[in-house]
């Protein structure tokens, strides 16, 4: 397995952005340097003592809107892990309802003294509305069907690891391509730094818009399998479709989950990746989440050092002196 | 009252062909003649430079009273729309309770004469309460003085419902206002789907769920000769099946949205709510096939869909947040800035959309500088620069799309039978003083 030789930041350019929105906006530079800061606070998760002092005496809040604990402990740890102090928020909408709005429950946190706000919440746009209202630095931690960048981030970087080097693979999104912020955060990430994209699913949960951001669309599976390097098993957002995208469960399975016979048509090396929580049975098997090509625990464990890189930058801190 | 002069403005009335620089003279509340005046006169107003227009009607505003006054009054509404140069506007019914009886449009006309700002015409319901369900005892609307039948807000869904409609008001010669859209095609959708929703990652509206309801309406009309006007069209599609229907003599109107023109579904990646609005804004190609059909006059009308919602609506999430915008003040130069800058349209063109074509469709005797006719006049000052800031406007909510944009041309001063109501050097608590 090839490894990526982590140096400091080849740019030479600042890291001067307050708020981490999506990837759309972002240069491939900053990207890089995103995963290379990332690289030096994946060497601070393997030392005994995990703890380093960048953001002492900050505060990080999670403010969610929407159920997650994944995410949100994975940022929580990775606040800590910077020595920042964190608490979590969790609102739900029926609170929601009782009239106060979404900026407003913002502001009264962040009157708290907050430093990073970490938003997730259903609907598209709101951290970037946060960022514009609020003073303290906003990261998107999933907005809706928008943008999750550090998912993205935390599966390029896993590709990055595993394969060397992102330019030049073609990498498969499979599923739910309509409804998934992964997906249109990892379009971004993977076109920037050059790979092929194919987006694979059933006609209806494809925008045909899509083939615009220069990415190949097939509706075969067993097309596309010879031809990808990773695969990139997408969860079927049921919670957020019109219903009736699909006839049944059973037959998106048929056509469209990823099971080892399937798998024997791959590349021996194709790396497997799903950003959780997987629907075992539905989008691929038991068998093939937790086999040989299946790359989701370290998914995991690469999501601390991405949020700590992120954390850290929009904090103010640069590429290269990342992990001092 | 007595006589008022406004002279050596380039007076422009479409529905006599008119557009040459003249005195118009008003006496006693009515227009006396076009022409020179050498007479006395009790008020005398220098328009050189200035156009001289029939007062401005815009045939589709939401006032939200009854039940949303924290939105807008019918007084609110009717101040903004005569700073806006509008002499006459007709609201939509969809207030709480509906405009679905005849005391309901009474109580309209009522709140519009107390207000003594502009005239406003009531819009009766298509169906009770607007449920889709049954018609609205629509002959005891037109005797409360409803000028035409909508359920805007919503679309008429049931055919059945809107062929008995468009049939059952051929006894009044009244139009049916449709908002053509196909619900199960839109639900849930924030804006127009395409390249950018998809981007966006919002649920998407898309152009087929208007085209069709334009389709089945054009049909039912054929088949009803009744008197069908479609509301904001917003697709490059409704143009063509509109200029269709015309070339095959359908009776058909059709109207479009300032804000239609002057934005595109870009907007949206601001995610700002102020964007949003129903019919969604569309694509450059969609803008283009509207400003065509004004051209080629397949659109006959250009309505502000003023649709004022208080601030709080408008913080809360994309999905949650109101569809809707407020349009009356920012009408005027955002059609200058359209269609006049570009060289679209000529005045003459553009001031027939905004007076004598909505006015046909009501079956109102306005937007006319005949002699004989009730003086509503509005004098356009089409130079003036000015910054579009919704904190001075006279309505109640500040959901304008257009603020900050530098704009050119506004009423200056707007007269209502033959009353001057609104100058544009004054300020708002002067307005009142101009009341009866």
């Amino acid at each position: 397995m090839a490894t990526e030789v982590s140096g400091p930041a080849k740019s030479t350019e600042l890291w001067t952005r307050r708020h981490l929105l999506d990837l759309e906006h972002l240069e491939p530079w900053e990207i890089e340097a995103i995963l290379d800061t990332a690289s030096a606070f994946r060497e601070v998760s393997e030392r005994s003592r995990k703890k380093v002092p960048a953001l002492q005496g900050k505060v990080v809040v999670n403010l969610f809107f929407e159920p997650s604990t994944r995410t949100r402990t994975s940022f929580s740890l990775a606040a800590k892990r910077l020595s920042a102090d964190t608490v979590d928020f969790t609102v739900s909408s029926s609170s929601m309802a009782k009239g106060e709005t979404f900026i407003d429950t913002a502001k009264n946190i962040e009157a708290m003294g907050v430093d990073i706000m970490v938003v997730r919440h259903q609907t598209p746009g709101t951290p970037h509305i946060l960022a514009r209202k609020l003073q303290c630095s906003v990261i998107n931690a999933g907005d809706g069907g928008h943008e999750h960048p550090t998912q993205a981030l935390l599966d390029v970087f896993t590709i990055r690891e595993v394969k060397g080097r992102i330019r030049g693979l073609t990498v498969g999104l499979i599923g739910d391509i309509a409804h998934s912020r992964v997906a249109r955060s990892n379009i971004w990430a993977l076109k920037k730094l050059g790979a092929h994209v194919i987006v694979c699913g059933p006609p209806t949960l494809i925008p045909r818009s899509i083939t615009k951001l220069d990415v190949e669309i097939a509706y075969s599976l067993d097309e596309i399998l010879p031809r990808c390097d990773v695969l990139n098993v997408l969860r079927i957002q049921f919670e957020r479709q019109r219903g009736g995208l699909f006839p049944s469960i059973q037959e998106y399975f048929a056509l469209y989950g990823v099971t080892e016979e399937r798998l024997r048509r791959a590349k021996d090396d194709v790396l497997l990746l799903a950003p959780g929580p997987i629907n075992r049975g539905i989008e691929l098997t038991p068998g093939v989440a937790d086999g040989e090509h299946s790359a989701v625990l370290r998914q995991v464990t690469n999501g601390l050092a991405v949020r700590m890189a992120v954390l850290y930058l929009v904090s103010g801190g640069q590429p290269r002196s990342a992990a001092e | 009252m007595g006589t008022v002069v406004i002279r050596q403005g380039r007076v422009i009335d479409p529905s006599q062909g008119i557009d040459r620089v003249a005195d118009l003279v008003i006496r006693d509340g009515v227009v006396l003649q076009i022409g020179p005046w050498d007479g006395p006169a009790d008020l005398e107003i220098d328009a050189a430079g200035m156009i001289v227009a029939p007062g401005l009607i815009d045939m589709h505003v939401h006032f939200r009273e009854p039940g949303n006054e924290q939105s807008e009054t019918i007084a609110t509404g009717a101040a903004a729309a005569l700073a806006g140069g509008f002499t006459s506007v007709a609201c939509m019914p969809n207030t709480e309770p509906a405009i679905d009886t005849r005391e309901a449009a009474e109580f309209v006309y009522l709140q519009a004469d107390r207000a003594g700002y502009c005239r406003v015409y009531p819009v009766g319901a298509v169906t009770k309460q607007r449920a889709g369900r049954e018609l609205a005892e629509m002959g005891q609307l037109v005797e409360g003085g409803a000028v035409a039948f909508s359920d805007d807000g919503s679309p008429v869904e049931s055919a059945e419902i809107m062929r008995r409609a468009l049939q059952y008001t051929r006894m009044f010669d009244r139009a049916i206002l449709n908002h053509p859209e196909v619900l199960d095609l839109t639900k849930g959708g924030v804006m127009n789907e395409g390249f950018t929703s998809m981007r966006l990652g919002l649920p998407g509206m898309p152009a087929v769920a208007e085209e069709i309801m334009v389709s089945r309406d054009i049909l039912l009309a054929a088949d009803t000769d009744g008197k069908l006007h479609l509301q904001h069209l917003s697709t490059a599609g409704s143009v063509e099946l509109v200029r269709s229907a015309k070339r095959r003599g359908i009776r058909v109107t059709a109207e479009v949205c300032p804000h239609h023109l002057a934005l595109t579904d870009e907007a949206l990646e601001s995610f700002d709510p102020v964007f949003k609005v129903n019919p969604p804004l569309r694509t450059r190609r969609d803008v283009d096939a509207l400003i065509e059909g004004l051209c080629d006059g397949t659109i006959d009308v250009i309505a502000s869909d003023h649709a004022p919602h208080a601030p709080a609506l408008k913080e809360l999430e994309l999905d949650r947040a109101p569809f809707g915008m407020i349009g009356l003040e920012t009408m005027l130069p955002i059609c200058i800035k359209t269609l006049i800058e570009p060289g679209h349209l000529d005045w003459m063109e553009l001031i027939r959309k905004l007076t004598i074509n909505p006015a046909r469709v009501l079956g109102i005797d306005r937007g006319t500088l005949r002699p004989g006719a009730e003086a509503d006049v509005t004098v356009i000052n089409p130079e003036v620069t000015w910054t579009i800031d919704p904190e001075r406007f006279r309505s109640k909510s500040r959901n304008c799309p257009f603020a900050g944009w530098t704009v050119r041309g506004r009423a200056e001063y707007v007269f209502v039978a033959g009353e001057l109501r609104y100058r544009a050097e004054a300020e708002p608590p002067q307005l009142a003083e101009l009341k009866r």
